[in-house]
């Protein structure tokens, strides 16, 4: 009885412990999931969110020395004002969705310290990218030009 | 026709996988060996028809038969012959056929190997593997069918995710699931085990081996998956505790406690009913990460009810739990443990401490994962808790694993006297604090990085104690060193191979401790000419080039790397622009090293070449993880040699 007594408390000690890194993990790294409405309601400077919307055509700004990057991020009701410092990732892009995670700054901002692009999985005709006037540029302009 | 000849082939084959589960759960309960046979050859059929699909879904690839859906979204007249092969696996209804395949193979490789032996289990055992495998091909039939065609038929396809082309993507996901299905075995020997009330050790015993593949492959998978996620997608790290890794990553651990906890079972006749549940739950996990990753849940709750495909895995799932634990709480009254546990310093007790670190450390990676679902479903809020949770509740789980990694093996059984805790021990704890002291001074200041480190030394020392020492009585009785140690790894080659695994797993954790600790990164843009310095390297950047490939057209940068010590290297980091996709795929070009690897990303670039902008990093001990992998092959090959102690 004395050992199975010890068992049970070590099994006590050990599921406290483990609830209480579970806990403790939760309360510090939970993230909330807002749209541009629900962040522009009540924002609360300092605390981490998670944006979700749309880059606003227009809206775009990059600068490659600075690694300034800037837009605004739109629900189609309320836009949210975005700076971060890095490159766009490669799905980024305006008029496509976007998840930006970070803190809203005081001045009125929301300074992003990471972006996910979202990315569809849809079936897409295959000419799509080809045929944008970027794409067509890009290879008259660098093709053939080695270590231009 | 050949996408209906597939369907049917499909058809076919669940209606046989069906019949054999039935007639062999018959010939279970009445023994008639005639029903036997006839499942038998059923699952021959199996084998032969799920072959059959895959091969003409293959011919389908190669073909360009986008009549088929699947063609059409995983292939396209650009992608190189062998990505056309692997693209079969390259989405949902190609990777249920190749999984579906794996299980039907090893279907027949049971019956093969367990024929004429265990009669009592074979029957169930053929039942369970084949009711499994009607469920994959039902999944095949109605909520993923790989035939389905496409109307109107497209000129192209849209072309495997440019992702997935990559000699990683090849390997990882067969890998992957030879694990996730190999757990299949030793889950149906358990179910006929309970069928039969033969709880003994037997169906433990016969399983083993296959216990111990199908861990390996699954760490093999996970370890590929970090190499792909390190090499291919350009963030420079290999492990992110996203809900996809983490479904691989949960039956891994609950495998790993079960491999531990077999052997009390072995040796002290305890924790029976332990040993059960965790083969059900590392099975039943294999299919929850399949639903975790292909319902769409991750996602959003809300994404669920748009296919049907994890309806189909939750049902199953809940059949296989109702099912497992049912049986399991019918013949509890037998599973009574015989041995007890009589001191807590005692081989049992770290053994079922490992279990118990094991098992939190699943509980919290599954938390962690469905939370944010849990959230959505039950107070209506988004949140996301990301990788901070998961490293801070599992890190301290980890380095309490690692501790008792060295002391399991070589602490008593029973009661561990304080003479043999002085003996195995004292140096090994002396060397590890010592190493951490020297760590300390040498620089290193993050105190979980000085834990790992101790912790690393002093397992190795109880390692290499034990070994020497065997190697030494060995010798008394006439051998060479060389013969010692050869004679060591034959005799008791299950132990040394485990010994073995043990050293792989503790050059991972060195890697991912100091890939953690040590790894610099810099993000800049540079005009042509310029350079930038990080870690003691120097990289210039010289130019950019365009170039059309055969289903691509890539913007190639030219950097030139060198380091104080005078030597040179050119790196050719790119973006490659595929027509179907709307944007560009970084291409990471590195230089792996066993220390450290330099790693550059290509980010932006202006158009006519005169300034890129670039990541780069200087990763520290990487390597170390697929290093890791290399001894972890060794060892797992040596623990399954066949057991000489029994013949010699």
């Amino acid at each position: 009885m004395k050992r199975r007594a010890k068992f049970l408390a070590g099994g006590v000690l050990i599921l406290g412990a483990l609830g209480y890194l579970v806990y403790a993990g939760v309360s510090q790294s939970v993230v909330y999931f807002v749209t541009p409405s629900e962040l522009m309601a009540t924002p609360i400077s300092g605390k981490t969110y998670r944006v979700g919307g749309v880059v606003q055509a227009g809206t775009l700004k990059w600068e490659p020395r600075s690694l300034a990057l800037s837009f605004v991020l739109s629900d189609g009701k309320t836009t949210v004002p975005v700076r971060h410092k890095g490159t766009p990732p490669d799905l980024f892009g305006e008029g496509r969705g976007a998840v930006v995670e970070g803190t809203w700054s005081s001045d009125g901002h929301f300074q992003a310290a990471s972006i996910l692009a979202k990315h569809s999985e849809e079936y897409k005709a295959p000419q799509d990218a080809a045929s944008e006037p970027g794409y067509k540029e890009l290879m008259r302009t660098l093709q053939g030009n080695p270590d231009r | 026709m050949i996408p209906e000849i597939g369907y049917a082939a499909t058809i076919v084959a669940f209606g046989l996988a069906l019949y054999g589960s039935v007639t062999s759960a018959v010939a279970g309960r009445t023994g008639r060996r005639t029903l036997v046979a006839s499942s038998e050859r059923a699952a021959v059929g199996v084998l032969v028809l799920v072959t059959a699909c895959m091969l003409l879904l293959i011919y389908a690839f190669l073909t360009f038969d986008f009549s088929v859906r699947y063609v059409a979204i995983n292939t396209n007249r650009g992608t190189p012959f062998y990505y056309r092969i692997t693209g079969l696996w390259g989405a949902l209804e190609g990777s249920i056929i190749l999984w579906t395949w794996m299980l039907a193979l090893y279907t027949l490789i049971v019956v093969v190997q367990y024929r004429r032996r265990h009669p009592e289990f074979y029957p169930w055992v053929l039942s369970a593997m084949m009711g499994i495998a009607a469920f994959f091909l039902l999944v095949m039939t109605i909520p993923a069918p790989p035939f389905e065609r496409l109307t109107p038929v497209p000129p192209d396809g849209r072309g495997l995710n440019p992702l997935l082309q990559d000699s990683g993507m090849i390997t990882h996901p067969v890998a992957l699931y030879l694990g996730f299905t190999g757990f299949t075995v030793p889950f149906a020997f358990a179910l006929a085990a309970l069928a039969t009330g033969r709880i003994g050790d037997e169906w433990m015993t016969i399983t083993r081996r296959w216990t111990v593949i199908a861990w390996y492959f699954l760490a093999l998978g996970l370890l590929i998956g970090g190499w792909w996620s390190y090499h291919v997608l350009g963030w420079g790290g290999y492990w992110a505790w996203d809900p996809v890794e983490n479904a691989a990553f949960m039956p891994w651990l609950t495998g790993t406690a079960l491999l531990h906890s077999v052997m009390i079972q072995e040796r002290r006749r305890m924790l029976k009913i332990w040993n059960l549940t965790l083969v059900i739950l590392t099975f039943s996990l294999t299919i929850f990460g399949t639903f975790l990753t292909r319902s769409g849940i991750i996602g959003s709750v809300h994404a669920f009810t748009q296919g049907s495909i994890g309806a189909f895995f939750l049902g199953f799932l809940a059949l296989v739990l109702l099912t497992s634990f049912s049986l399991l709480a019918w013949r509890m009254e037998r599973l009574k443990a015989q041995g007890e546990l009589d001191s807590i310093f005692s081989r049992e007790s770290a053994f079922l401490l490992n279990n118990v670190f094991l098992v939190a450390a699943t509980f919290t990676v599954f938390f962690g994962t469905i939370f944010p679902l849990l959230s959505e479903a039950v107070r209506g809020e988004k949140v996301s808790v990301g990788a901070p949770f998961f490293n801070l509740v599992n890190i301290p789980l980890f380095l309490g694993l690692l501790i008792l990694m060295g002391v399991g093996p070589l602490i008593a059984w029973r009661r561990a006297s304080a003479d043999n805790l002085r003996r195995n021990f004292l140096v090994p704890t002396a060397v590890g604090v010592a190493a951490a002291v020297l760590a300390r001074a040498l620089g290193i200041a993050n105190s979980l990085v000085l834990l790992c480190i101790a912790a690393v030394i002093f397992v190795t020392g109880t390692i290499v104690l034990d070994f020497l020492r065997a190697a030494r009585a060995r010798r008394r009785s006439g051998d060479g060193w060389a013969a010692a140690t050869l004679g060591l790894l034959r005799r008791q080659n299950r132990r040394y191979g485990g010994f073995v695994v043990h050293l792989g797993v503790l050059v991972v954790a060195l890697g991912v401790a100091g890939s953690n600790a040590w790894s610099l990164h810099t993000e800049t843009t540079l005009a042509r000419g310029e350079s930038v310095e990080l870690g003691g390297y120097r990289l210039r950047f010289d130019g950019l080039r365009g170039s059309e490939e055969s289903n691509h057209f890539k913007v190639t940068g030219t950097f030139t790397i060198s380091n104080g010590v005078g030597s040179r290297d050119v790196l050719y980091p790119a973006k490659k622009f595929y027509a179907q996709e709307q944007n560009p795929i970084a291409y990471v070009d590195y230089r792996l090293g066993l220390i450290e690897d330099v790693y550059l990303v290509l980010g932006d670039f202006a158009r006519d070449g005169s300034q890129a902008t670039i990541k780069l990093q200087v990763n520290r001990m990487v390597s170390w993880l697929w290093l890791g992998g290399l001894v972890l092959t060794l060892g797992t090959g040596l623990a399954i040699l066949p057991d000489r102690r029994k013949t010699a």
